[in-house]
Order: C-alpha cells, then structure tokens, then sequence
C-alpha cells in the first residue's frame, strides 16, 4: 500500500524518478484522490455504456437469443455454436471477402489520391492553394448521410446528371453489384480525401527545402526525389492515416445501407457492418449477428495495434 | 557541373523581375488545372445539392440539366418545412446535441486535467484505454446496446440516444482536451500560487481562461458528431416522432423514390448547413488531434 500511495501532483520531471524509490524516501507522501475522483464520471458513462455493451455483446455471440428471447424466454448458453455457423455459412464469408475487398481499394484510393492532393497543393501558388482547400474544406465538412443522399441524386436512375455526361440514359447504377461499389467507392473516397490531403500536405511542408533541391542538383528525377525524401518522411504519418481509413473504411454502414435502400439489392452488397445489423436488427437473431459483430471487433483491434503502435511512437500519452 | 550552376543560379535569381512571366505561367499550367479540376469535384456535389433545392421539380426532371437556379423557387423549403415529423426531428436533435454537448465537455475536461495535470498510477493505462475505444466499431456494438437500451425501456428515448452518443463521443473530447490543457503550462498556475492564490482558484483565472478556445472547439467538434450521427439514431429511436434529423431524412429520401429531388435536397442543405459552419469555424483546431505529433518525426 505504500508504494502504491505515491499519487502526486507532478512539480518536477525527477518526482517520477522517486517514486521508485518511495519506500526508502523519509518524507511519506500522503494518497491525492484528486486525480482519481476527476475520472470517475468518464469512466463511469465509458464502462457503462462501452464496456458493458463490449461484454454483452460476446455473452449475446455465446447464447442462443432470437425472437422467443426477445419477449422473455431464458437465454440459454450455447458455447461457440454461433460462431460455427456464421464460419460454416457462404454467406458469411462473401460478406467478409467483400469487405476487406471493398476496404482496400478504398483505402489504396483514398490514400494515393490524397498524396496526389497533397503534392498538388505544395506547387500552387497562395490563390490557387487556398481555394482548393476551401473545396476540400467544404466536402470534409458535409456529414455522411447527406453526402450520400446527394451521390444519389447524382447517379439517379432518370435524372442523375452522371448518366447525363456519361451519355448514358436510364443507367441504373444502383441494381449491379460493381456498379453499386462503384458509386459506393466514389462517396468514400470523396469524403475521405481532404482528411488525408491536409494532414499530408502539412506534414509535406515541415520537409526541409534544401534536401529536395540538393536531390535535384544531383540529378534525382521527381519521382526518385517522392520515393527517396519524400515517403521516408511522411512514412509515420502514412502509417497512421493508412491504420486510420483501413479503421474507417472496414466498418463502412451509411453509404452502402443509404445505397441499399434506394436500389433494392441487399443480399450482394452486404458489407460486414451492415450484415450484422440485418441479420440481429432486421431478422431477430441477436446470437449470430452478435457472433459477426465480435468478428468484426477481432479484426478491429488487430488493426488498431497497429495504429497504437505507430501512434505512441510519435507521441509521448 | 554544380561550380557552373550556382553562380548562374544566383544570377537568375538576382534577375528574377526581369525574367518574363509567361514562361512561370506556363510551369503552373498543370498544377492550376488540377487545382481547378480538384476544387470543382470537391464543391460541385455541395454546388448541385443547393442548386437542387432551389429549382422547381418540372425543371429538375428535364433531360439536360441546368447548372443555374432560374427560375429558382422557395416551394421546395415550404414543403420540407410543412412535412410531417420534421419539426419534431429539429428538435430532437437539437435536444440530444446540447445534451451531448454539455455533459460531454464537462466529464472530459475534468478527465483531461486528471490526466494531464497529474501523474498516479493507472494514468497511462486510461490514456491508452482512451485511445483503443475510440476504435471499437459503434456498428458492431449497436446489437448489444439495443439490447441494453431496451432493457432499460430506454429505446425510442432522448436519455437512452444521449447516453450512447455520451459514451462514443468522450474518447475523442478527453484526447483532444487533454491536449488543449497540458498546452497551458503549470508554471503559470505555480507562479500564480506563490503569488497566494489556492491550487482552485489559480487553475480558474490563470488555465481555464487560456483552455477556453479549446473547450470551444472541442464542444463544436461533439455537437457535430452528434448532430451527424445515423446509425445508433436509426436503431435507437425508430418510431417516427423520436427520428432524428439524419433519421427523418432518410426516411424522406426512402419515401420519396426518386420523385422529390427538390425536396430531399432541400432538406440535406437544411441538416448540412449548422455542420458546415461550425466544421469550418474550429477544422484547424481539432482536426490536428488525430495525428498531432506525428509530423515531427
């Protein structure tokens, strides 16, 4: 207990140091609840309403809980029975194919386009640079739902003005599979850029000048110049966009459900996300759509491992 | 080969205002155009959707487009204004969104200065708790909360949607709140103690004052994740007088078919607009958290 009572308010960098050697110290310091009871209200709204939901969710994914269980029949314990199923049903697994599928051309779209972004924003001149960061600025703001309520009005069916400039008349992009990705992918990608465009853009002007230009007298081609200077540079922040739209572009649920609605097929545009809510939500089988969720979060947090990692390198928590 | 272009190169620049400007103009050409081309595919879809809501549905149904709102027409507003649930949505999600706001910005600012005005055992491990929440997909969670939330006959409630939006929203609000205050540095608060003011009253003249900015920023960045959301509002409160703005909309956007583009526009420019605002106001502020430090290297 002693040791343990070492809860300080921090005056200088050496009080960490004596707190290793506190049983030795003379002075005894007294316990500061101070800091403890500032957590307690977040942490009590986080267990509640994040940890416990966590809980419940893998207790659901080990249950047998549908209809009957909704209107108050016992849950009973079923083991891992939920988890066989969805690993023994196709569907499950084209959901999930489709998924990483999906998420990876997003996120490879997103981030190269938004390097691209990056880059071109570094050559404009003042005028030029700050308006196209107001476009930017403008299509990061809108929020998600009317973003894709608007790509919708754009590739509609009758009226859309893509089938007018594509010349396309009566093209319905919503009823094809690829096609429903296609205009999926581009709602995205759209909202996803300026987030990556600024942060690299920012990350592109702490590069010292004189390392590129030195690169150019000694003859380094612009593209030698990116690969050479310029993805070293950026690589952590690289790192954590990559981990942060990978994060993002899994758990994709407006767009593709707003889409869903509109054109009709569900059963081959199911993204994880969406699937687990059809499948407990819409179709009562909380156990089985609680076992995808608990799928879903696994594959999470491998992800965010990764983005922690590459996070608490860059900054002292 | 650099012996030769160095002096040349300072010559050059030395004659810089005589060098003619076509040939720089012509350099930009490409960046410019890409510009251009970057700017109108980031607004025009913002441009389009205004656009919309202004036009009659006669002229929005024509087979060549019109990129100018003439003749333009308020009908569109008046109807959205007249459909059923939408008043009742406004409110609502103003409702949930100041409740959000508020409890959110107090719990984390008292998280954010536990966190960075002290050092105790078991800091680190909430940070890092902090961080890895804010990863947990609210998409998988919804089948547990709903089932939570109905337990507690909190469905279709304005405490049960507020509580939710609570919980996903403070991860964030503590991250970039402790930023705002570990910033203030503690030497101001000590000079002020020795001065013979209490550790309280230092802290409330000399750092909250110097936080504000911060607490506003972060409160704006909270009212916008709530006012945004749509999946938790979709399954949280499904009876159609406790939708939500984003809720109503869709539900306006389903019915419609495809038939009142005027009119769904109308309403996403309505939902969009406090968020552009308020986006636009405190981006700079707050949109660093997510990868603050990084760029050091």
């Amino acid at each position: 207990m002693a040791q343990s009572s070492t809860l300080e308010m921090e005056n200088s960098p050496s009080m960490e140091r004596t707190e290793h050697v506190d049983g030795i110290t003379p002075r005894r310091r007294r316990v500061q609840p101070l800091p403890y009871l500032l957590l307690v209200p977040a942490t009590a709204a986080l267990v509640l309403m994040l940890g416990y939901p966590i809980v419940r969710l893998l207790t659901l994914s080990l249950q047998e809980f549908g209809l009957k269980q909704q209107f108050g029949a016992a849950a009973d314990w079923v083991g891992l029975r939920n988890f066989r199923e969805i690993l023994h049903d196709p569907e499950f697994w084209a959901v999930l194919r489709r998924t990483i599928a999906f998420c990876a051309v997003n996120v490879v779209l997103t981030i190269s386009l938004g390097m691209a972004v990056a880059l071109l924003l570094q050559r404009l001149g003042k005028g030029m640079r700050l308006m196209t960061m107001i476009g930017l600025m403008l299509a990061w703001s809108m929020p998600a739902l009317t973003s894709t309520v608007i790509w919708q009005w754009i590739f509609d069916t009758q009226y859309g003005i893509a089938n007018w400039v594509l010349g396309r008349q009566g093209q319905s992009w919503l009823s094809n599979p690829l096609t429903f990705y296609f205009v999926a992918t581009i709602i995205v990608v759209w909202m996803g850029i300026p987030f990556v465009a600024f942060t690299l853009y920012a990350g592109l002007t702490q590069i010292p000048e004189e390392r590129m230009e030195a690169a150019a007298i000694d003859g380094a081609g612009a593209w030698q110049r990116f690969r050479d200077i310029v993805v070293p540079a950026l690589k952590p922040i690289l790192l954590i966009l990559t981990s942060l739209s990978v994060l993002w572009d899994f758990r994709v649920f407006t767009q593709v459900y707003v889409l869903q609605r509109a054109g009709g097929i569900t059963r081959d545009t199911n993204v994880l996300g969406v699937y687990a809510y059809r499948i407990s939500i819409g179709a009562n089988q909380f156990d089985k759509g609680a076992a995808v969720a608990i799928v879903m979060v696994g594959i999470t947090l491998l992800v965010t491992v990764f983005y922690l990692r590459s996070m608490t390198r860059q900054e002292e928590l | 080969m650099t012996a030769v272009l160095e002096p040349s190169g300072l010559e050059s620049s030395t004659l810089e205002p005589i060098v003619p400007r076509p040939r720089r103009r012509r350099r930009n050409l490409v960046p410019n155009l890409l510009g251009i081309l970057v700017f109108v595919v980031a607004t025009f879809p913002v441009y389009w959707m205004v656009l919309t809501s202004f036009r009659r549905g006669i002229d929005i149904q024509q087979p060549t487009p019109q990129f100018l709102p003439n003749p333009g027409t308020l009908a569109n507003y008046r109807k959205v204004f007249r459909r059923e649930f939408f008043w009742t949505a406004v409110k609502n999600s103003f409702t949930v969104t100041l409740i959000v706001l508020v409890l959110a910005l107090f719990i984390a600012f008292l998280a954010a200065v536990a966190v960075s005005r002290f050092r105790f055992r078991g800091r680190r491990a909430f940070v890092v708790a902090i961080l890895l929440v804010q990863m947990v997909p609210a998409e998988a969670l919804i089948i547990s909360l709903f089932r939570i939330l109905d337990g507690w006959r909190l469905i279709n409630t304005i405490a049960g949607l507020s509580l939710t939006y609570l919980a996903f929203v403070l991860p964030f609000t503590i991250w970039t709140l402790r930023g705002f205050v570990a910033n203030v540095p503690k030497e101001l608060e000590d000079a002020s103690m020795v001065d013979g003011s209490s550790r309280l009253r230092a802290f409330m003249t000399i750092t909250l004052p110097l936080v504000a900015p911060g607490l506003v920023a972060t409160g704006i960045f909270a009212f916008i994740q709530a006012w945004n959301e749509f999946i938790f509002a979709l399954v949280i409160m499904n009876r159609p007088e406790k939708q939500t703005l984003p809720v109503w909309l869709q539900a306006f956007n389903e019915g419609a078919r495809g038939t009142d583009w005027g009119g769904v526009m109308a309403g996403s420019t309505l939902m969009a607009i406090p968020v552009v605002i308020f986006f636009l106001l405190v981006q700079k502020r707050v949109a660093g958290g997510l990868t603050a430090g990084a760029v050091k290297g």
